[in-house]
């Protein structure tokens, strides 16, 4: 076993930490507070390769090792939630295609990923579908060599600025998850309506839109699959995509625990730093061993991806711990700020705003419970 | 007309890192201590990089030290720098040993220009750039800057700041003196060395960190280049900085002036 | 032994620049403590009125003369004062750290194959055993540093030595200064910094401002103009580009000890009171009443900038 990092994981945290600290952070309160998207910022990011990770060497991209990406995630995530959901939406958009594409279809929709600035979105929930994904009402019926998409979907990362789409829709909604496919959307087919951005509690700089489909036309050469294989794709996606999530917990738990460290030393209180007073020791040691307890979580469940081993049971663990953990060191590091910390003068309100979506996005912490309770009670 | 660069990638303590003095007053507390390429020499890497992509040529980096130093040989590499040379060192060492190095070493790459950091934000001496360029006898161009701000377009497009003239055989440096900023011309080959706002060096992006990997780091010794590193200055003590002792709070203005003028006589 | 030479130099207008004479304090320390005598050299286009102006200060002056010294090019200084060292034997070889004095002793050193201390603070012990204090980390340590070898070189921290007195027991000598080095620099153009205030380094009084500015200077412009002060930040404040860098005052930007230093929303990192805690009197005015700066402020007034500056403003425009 080992649980050191090795000289380029080191040196990738090192340059994703630089960004992180240097770009992402001293933007972070400003496009918070204003809810708007940092474009630039996210190019300079994928300019870097912070993003797009996970395309392979095959197709010109990094091939990067989930745990190394894991990495990256926690440090991009540390600078900005929002900033690095909009991020990762890239990698989580993309994974359908690595996953399910044939190749042809991999060298169109990818490369140009690798070769300039492209954003893409994926499109799963509906405003009907959240986590029961197989409830989904949108629809897409083959007229020759296309299909015709009708319906809407929610909470879509980056849709305002996307460049592509990946697409769940369902060709028979009474099939329920056998009836779901995957489809790529290039561009901005007519019929294609991107909703206005959402006015959310917390990770305000990514963008959150609705998309509605009415009639548009996908080529069938997009599909990434066969019809009935969405399901299985979305899941696999989620799969890979876990441990980078649970990644933004613990980016946001350890920029909360830093804040309060600092905070609780200089901040007298009966003549002392509050640092001295156990009350104050206690939130802090929490959240130092709760935050390296999911770092290690997360690093396995991201070590199982890279060891070709299925990872579904240890990734909800992960994402359930982690985004609970998050949100707890958050709640905590406001608490040590006490009024400050409630005052947008001071980081940490943004920070467990920003963590609250982390129990909530990718499956919410409840539904990794379901997860994991199915597969511990599989056999039974 | 293609450019062989020498930049230097000095392994210090991030600047971010608090650095205390131990308790026998004989070095810093080492626990707890980050480590990373000196600024000024990062802007060095960044400025020789952007020479070279105007003008072609190839930029090669060297550090003095431990092995530790191929954190920093591979941090410039990720960068960008098409080489490293390592000179391997345990053991104290002086501005003297290292320039002498360096100095070898130039002897050996024949570069046609060194650009160096100003001074290592660790022992904060600015020395060896000025050592190098005399011992190896050529034109010297400090605390290299540039009249455009690090907002500018200049800046942007990452266009040098030290400007090759059409012949090839000279640079036009901005320096940064006190009132102001001075230009030069230099004879190449020069030795020139950065100031803060000579650009801002770019950011190791996760490709070029993998493409680092594979890049060579030649290694050297003192002994084996024929330099003596016997340090000629010695640390003898080292204390922090004196406190100074706390003064009053004052309630209001009218306060602090009637303090300023009566007791500090100040104003 | 123990002969000094101390590096002169000029304003633009040709007049004595005052770190100069720090530099000649800490070479008097020096020549008592090793048994010597302080010289200087003088370098300019005509260095006579330069070198009589530092013979007042009881120094011999070496006056080195020629078009090649305007501008301070260093292929042309160092070789000269190289030289005017060997010529009186000297021990030591320093002067201010300044842009020129930072530039150009190193050189000297290495050309006298000589070790070199640089900005440093005090000199220590005597004969043999004379040390140097010098800052190392940005000033979070305090070295003392020991040179070895016939001849040492260093530079001057001028903030840390009192000018030196006017004692007018002195002489100029014409030196004669041999060729300079073969890769030459040429001087293409100076352009001067300009500033209505005066300048960061010299100001006797300086009023900085820092992030609790939230990027509005006029308040902290207001004030130093009624005092006549220069205008100072903090490095939040530069890097957020709400000032130019120059501006900036700490470790990585200027060192200055003014008679009064006023520091308006300026937190207190380390960085920043490493650059003007030499200052003689310390006004800290802050929001936060526990912003570290309240440690080494010798008056503090918590209050909100905004308010508070003005109001000193008016108060001593009315006293005036």
């Amino acid at each position: 076993m080992n649980f050191g990092l090795s000289d380029d994981e080191k040196a990738l945290q090192e340059s994703a930490r630089k960004f992180a600290r240097e770009v992402m952070r001293p933007k972070a309160a400003h496009h918070d507070e204003t809810s708007t998207f940092p474009v630039d910022i996210i190019r300079q990011g994928s300019e870097l390769g912070l993003m797009n990770m996970t395309i392979p060497a095959e197709f010109g991209g990094m091939e990067l090792p989930h745990v190394a990406q894991a990495i990256v995630a926690e440090e991009i995530s540390w600078g900005c939630a929002g900033m690095a959901t909009s991020m990762i939406a890239n990698d989580l958009a993309l994974l359908p295609i690595i996953i399910g594409a044939s190749k042809e279809q991999k060298e169109r929709l990818l490369r140009p990923f690798t070769t300039g600035f492209k954003l893409v979105s994926f499109a799963l929930t509906e405003p009907g579908a959240g986590s029961d994904v197989a409830g989904m009402r949108c629809t897409a019926r083959r007229e020759g060599d296309f299909y015709v998409v009708n319906g809407q979907k929610q909470w879509i990362t980056n849709g305002e600025y996307a460049d592509q789409f990946t697409l769940f829709c369902t060709t028979d909604p009474t099939k329920r998850h056998k009836g779901i496919m995957c489809l790529a959307v290039e561009g901005r087919p007519a019929g294609l309506t991107v909703g206005k951005h959402e006015n959310k509690m917390g990770q305000r700089a990514s963008n959150t839109v609705t998309l509605t489909f009415e009639d548009v036309k996908v080529p069938v050469a997009n599909r990434i699959g066969e019809e009935g294989e969405g399901f299985m794709i979305a899941m696999a996606t989620l799969d890979n995509s876990r441990p980078l999530t649970a990644m933004f917990a613990i980016g946001i738990a350890r920029a909360a625990m830093e804040h309060a460290i600092d905070y609780a030393k200089q901040r007298t209180q009966f003549g002392k730093p509050i640092a001295d007073f156990q009350a104050i020791q206690f939130m802090i040691a929490d959240m130092a061993a709760d935050i390296e307890a999911a770092r290690l979580l997360t690093y396995k469940s991201a070590w199982l991806l890279d060891d070709g081993q299925r990872n579904t049971l240890i990734s909800s663990y992960a994402k359930r711990f982690a985004a609970d953990m998050g949100m707890k060191a958050a709640t905590d590091a406001v608490q040590i700020f006490g009024g400050y910390g409630y005052s947008r003068e001071y980081p940490v309100e943004k920070l467990m705003r920003d963590a609250k979506l982390v129990q909530i996005y990718e499956g919410t912490s409840q539904v990794q419970r379901i997860v994991i309770a199915r597969e511990l009670l599989k056999g039974i | 007309m293609p450019l062989k660069i020498l930049v230097t990638a000095k392994r210090v303590e991030d600047s971010e890192s608090k650095i205390k003095v131990n308790p026998a007053g004989t070095g810093i507390v080492g626990e707890g201590l980050k480590y990373k390429i000196n600024p000024f020499d990062e802007i060095g890497v960044e400025e020789a990089l952007r020479l070279t992509a105007k003008h072609g040529g190839e930029v090669v980096v060297v550090s003095v030290g431990t092995k530790d130093v191929h954190e920093q040989l591979r941090h410039a590499l990720a960068m960008g720098a098409t080489k490293a040379i390592w000179v391997n060192h345990t053991g104290p060492l002086d501005q003297l040993g290292v320039a002498a190095c360096l100095q070898k070493v130039a002897e050996k790459e024949k570069p046609d220009l060194c650009i160096l950091g100003k001074q290592a934000i660790d022992d904060d001496q600015n020395q060896v750039g000025q050592y190098l360029a005399e011992w190896l006898g050529w034109s010297q161009a400090t605390f290299a800057s540039k009249e455009e701000s690090l907002e500018s377009d200049a800046e942007k497009t990452k266009t040098p700041a030290i400007k090759l003239s059409a012949d090839g055989k000279r640079v036009t440096v901005v320096r940064e003196v006190d009132g102001g900023l001075q230009t030069i011309d230099s004879p190449l080959p020069c030795v020139a060395t950065t100031e803060l706002r000579l650009n801002q060096p770019r950011y190791a992006s996760l490709p070029g960190i993998m493409k680092a990997k594979s890049k060579p780091i030649e290694e050297l010794t003192p002994a084996g280049l024929g330099v003596d590193v016997t340090p000629k200055l010695t640390v003898t003590k080292m204390i922090p900085p004196p406190a100074r002792k706390a003064g009053i709070k004052v309630p209001d203005v009218a306060a602090l002036i009637e303090k300023l003028k009566n007791e500090a006589k100040a104003i | 032994m123990g002969n000094v030479l101390i590096v002169v130099e000029a304003n633009t207008d040709g007049s004595l620049r005052k770190a100069t004479l720090n530099a000649i304090t800490a070479g008097q320390q020096l020549a008592k403590a090793t048994g010597g005598a302080v010289h200087a050299i003088a370098l300019a286009k005509d260095a006579t009125a330069l070198a009589n102006q530092v013979k007042e200060y009881g120094v011999t002056v070496h006056a080195a003369s020629g078009a090649q010294f305007e501008h301070a090019i260093v292929e042309n200084w160092a070789p000269a004062i190289a030289a005017a060292a060997q010529a009186i034997s000297a021990e030591w070889v320093g002067g201010a750290a300044t842009a020129i004095g930072r530039d150009v002793l190193p050189r000297v050193a290495a050309k006298l194959k000589a070790v070199m201390a640089s900005e440093i603070l005090s000199v220590e012990g005597s004969g043999a055993d004379v040390s140097f204090t010098r800052p190392m980390w940005a000033g979070a340590v305090i070295a003392t540093v020991k040179l070895a070898g016939p001849v040492k070189c260093f530079t001057v921290r001028a903030t840390e030595f009192a000018a030196a007195e006017k004692s007018g027991a002195g002489e100029v000598k014409v030196f004669a200064a041999p060729a300079q080095d073969k890769q030459l620099s040429t001087f293409v153009g100076f352009k001067e910094v300009k500033s209505a205030r005066p300048a960061l380094t010299e100001a006797k009084v300086v009023v900085s401002g820092g992030r609790g500015t939230k990027g509005d200077f006029k308040p902290i412009e207001g004030l130093a103009d009624e005092l006549g002060a220069a205008v100072g930040a903090s490095r939040a404040v530069c890097d957020a580009g709400w000032q130019p860098n120059d501006l900036q005052v700490g470790q990585t930007g200027k060192v200055v000890a003014p008679a009064l230093y006023i520091a308006a929303g300026i937190s207190g990192a380390i960085q920043h009171v490493a650059g003007m805690k030499s200052s003689k009197t310390i006004v800290a005015i802050n929001k936060d009443g526990e912003a570290p700066i309240f440690q080494i402020a010798d008056y503090g007034l918590v209050a909100d900038l905004f308010k508070a500056l003005p109001e000193m403003q008016a108060a001593i425009k009315a006293a005036k």
